[in-house]
């Protein structure tokens, strides 16, 4: 073989159109990442539009029209643009090193899946500058507020989340492909790493429910521009039956944006407390359980829609029961720990703030599944205050965490180890200061999407807004840090972490080669 | 190795398009749903066919009757009695006012709600305006009837019904047929 044909099959083209045209699972995983972080700080500007805003009470810096239309942007973005692409890029550089595969099952679709996602969110982001502004619904965009009444450019909405939709759609296919196909010999189904184990059952829930989204807002589609009726009463259809349609793709969502994060704390919590997982059967169990019952609880997120008696209590109970497989991951990250060796580097620092956040979150939850109490809670600061406290300190901190834990094996270097904990000091307190408050005002009554509010939240109000400022201006601080080692960190060691850190990725080279595993690797 | 990833990618290809049409499916699973339990207050837009019944003088039923005109509606609509007291059994009849003010015909469809749910499919009506949909001139007024029975069986803890008609402007959706009859 001459070296430039050796060139062309063993290292990346040059330029744009490495990018443009690359079917290489490491190069998508990249532009994923990036692309959803690019993602997360335009949502991140838009909460911090709202938080300005809620800054003091009265109406200061934007027009109500505009509030909706940030809460809305900030919502849709957050969810469809940074969390969701952030775990299809961990998987996409992940798995295959982790099962012992030479790239993902089918790298051309993946290459697609990715860059139409690009096309969904300047769609998405266009409609801010058209006229009657941006969708200003909420990211539920509940009919017939996002049918009747909305602004012209929903229909452009309607086609980003078709579009985006379709991407999963791939994404998911691609894994599960993957995982079924390509694990190397000997790689079990009970022996592949947890997050493996969650991106496989996350990626089950994408293909199960992202047609559904596809789905409701088409019909919202044929509503506005071809005169059916689905959410309009006046032509015997029902509005409340968009909630049903929507929850029933919204619950499994939420889902999707935690499941892969429990595989990457259940990676990172072993390697630094210097022992086993402990029950790692259980975890896979509990994945599937909370994966199956997240099907049938859609409805507590619509308590107060008038249901019957029996209704309210079967969706009551059945959330209440998500708590225990939940619980048994608490209880295993925390035993794991237990008597370990345990150091705490900045993966570490965010894995067990994850644990202990989220499952603040995961408390929240349980009080607002309370049917009873979810009359007097629907609707508040209180739901703010959960919902954000098991994203980001769930979602987005486990994705600082994966960044940390494998950036080294990605690109080569070390990250600075003082600087990510710093990172890390400022999200946390950042996070707090933002979230905290919001149960306290929460209960007290103040209602979530209005500008403007009573003055006894006004102190509270103020803390969190000084919160937010501070986490957001910390992500600036973040992408310092990872440009920094990526320019000129410190090499890694092959294995990066010791001999703690199981798994094949840590077998290979840092940065880990262009093509791994072209050969399987033997798993015993 | 290539046989088995499409087919499994075929498969879940397929899971998906399913999943797309489940998504529509629960349309009318909803409306089945709805009609069976009576959730949400949706009562039958058929009319009920009377079957022989002793009326129960035992038990007194109060039914109350509401009107609410959709955004932007500009018709008067009105029931004639805010209040009736009924024996479960019985045929009972009503009329609701309707007056369309401006000055060009308007089409108009009544959408019922029922409270308590579990009386919906307890409160049969034998005619009523909301089957149809209500053509008006401009200025023109009506008396509209609805005639009911509540069931004999509607449960114990049932003591008042409240039935509420939300009227909407459909002139739009029925434009050509109007539009001929300006």
């Amino acid at each position: 073989m001459s070296t430039t044909t050796a060139d062309h099959h063993h290292g990346p083209a040059k330029g744009f159109s490495r990018w443009l045209y690359t079917t290489n699972h490491k190069d998508i995983g990249s532009m994923y990442l990036w692309f959803s972080f690019a993602m997360f700080l335009v949502g991140g500007t838009f909460a911090l539009v709202i938080r300005a805003e809620l800054f003091q009470p009265g109406l200061q810096i934007v027009q109500p029209e505009f509030f909706n239309q940030m809460t809305t942007m900030h919502g849709l973005i957050m969810v469809f643009g940074a969390v969701m692409p952030a775990f299809v890029g961990l998987a996409n550089w992940l798995i295959p090193m982790m099962i012992g595969a030479p790239d993902m099952a089918l790298p051309r679709m993946n290459n697609w899946s990715f860059w139409i996602l690009p096309f969904a969110f300047t769609m998405m982001l266009s409609t801010l500058f058209m006229e009657g502004g941006a969708p200003n619904f909420g990211w539920t965009f509940y009919a017939p507020l996002s049918t009747t009444y909305a602004p012209p450019s929903v229909t452009f909405f309607i086609f980003a989340v078709h579009i985006m939709g379709a991407s999963s759609i791939m994404g998911s296919i691609n894994i599960i492909a993957t995982i079924m196909n390509l694990r190397a010999p000997g790689m079990t189904y009970m022996k592949m790493p947890l997050f493996v184990w969650t991106w496989f059952i996350t990626a089950y829930l994408l293909i199960a429910v992202m047609p559904v989204l596809a789905g409701v807002v088409t019909m919202m589609l044929m509503d506005i521009h071809f005169g059916t009726s689905f959410f309009s009463a006046a032509g015997g259809g029902d509005p409340v039956l968009f909630q049903h349609v929507f929850w029933f793709f919204g619950h499994p969502e939420v889902y999707i944006m935690i499941l892969p994060a429990f595989g990457i704390v259940s990676a990172i919590i072993p390697t630094f407390s210097r022992k086993r997982l402990f029950g790692y059967d259980s975890m896979v169990y509990a994945t599937s359980s909370i994966a199956f019952l997240s099907f049938i609880v859609w409805a507590h997120h619509m308590f107060t829609v008038g249901m019957p008696i029996a209704g309210e209590l079967f969706f009551m109970y059945a959330t209440m029961l998500i708590a225990v497989p939940t619980g048994v991951k608490v209880f295993n990250w925390v035993t794991t720990m237990f008597r370990g060796s345990l150091t705490f580097e900045t993966p570490m620092l965010f894995a067990i703030a994850f644990v202990i956040l989220f499952t603040i979150g995961g408390l929240s939850g349980l009080m607002l599944a309370i049917a009873p109490a979810d009359f007097q809670y629907h609707d508040t600061y209180f739901v703010v205050a959960h919902f954000h406290y098991v994203l980001v300190p769930g979602a987005i901190f486990s994705i600082f965490a994966a960044v940390y834990y494998w950036l080294p094996k990605w690109c080569g270097n070390m990250y600075d180890e003082t600087l990510g904990k710093m990172h890390f000091w400022l999200s946390f307190v950042g996070i707090n200061l933002t979230f905290f408050p919001m149960h306290w005002v929460g209960l007290a009554g103040m209602p979530r999407r209005i500008p403007d509010y009573a003055l006894q939240f006004a102190d509270f109000n103020m803390v969190a807004s000084m919160g937010a400022f501070l986490f957001g201006a910390s992500q600036i601080f973040f992408l310092f840090i990872i440009v920094k080692t990526i320019r000129n960190g410190k090499p890694a060691t092959d294995d990066v972490w010791g001999d703690s850190a199981e798994g094949l990725e840590w077998t290979i080279p840092s940065p880990a080669p262009y093509h791994t595993f072209t050969t399987p690797p033997v798993v015993h | 190795m290539r046989t088995s990833i499409a087919k499994t990618s075929l498969r879940l290809l397929g899971v998906s398009v399913a999943m797309f049409g489940f998504g529509f499916a629960l349309v009318p699973l909803y409306d089945v749903f709805c009609e069976v339990t009576g959730l949400n207050g949706k009562t039958s837009n058929q009319a009920y066919e009377s079957v022989g019944a002793d009326v129960d003088r035992s038990r007194t039923i109060k039914v109350q009757f509401l009107t609410t005109n959709n955004d932007g509606m500009a018709w008067q609509f009105k029931p004639t009695i805010r209040e009736l007291r009924v024996h479960p059994g019985e045929l009972a009849e009503t009329e609701f006012f309707a007056k369309n003010p401006s000055a060009s015909a308007m089409v108009a469809q009544a959408v019922p709600s029922l409270v308590p749910f579990n009386a919906a499919e307890f409160f049969h009506k034998t005619e009523c305006f909301c089957f149809t949909q209500q053509t008006l001139a401009g200025g023109q007024e009506i008396m509209m009837p609805l005639r009911f029975i509540v069931d004999q069986d509607i449960p114990k803890d049932v003591h008042t019904i409240t039935l509420a008609y939300t009227l909407f402007d459909v002139t739009s959706k029925a434009s050509p047929r109007v539009a001929q009859a300006n």
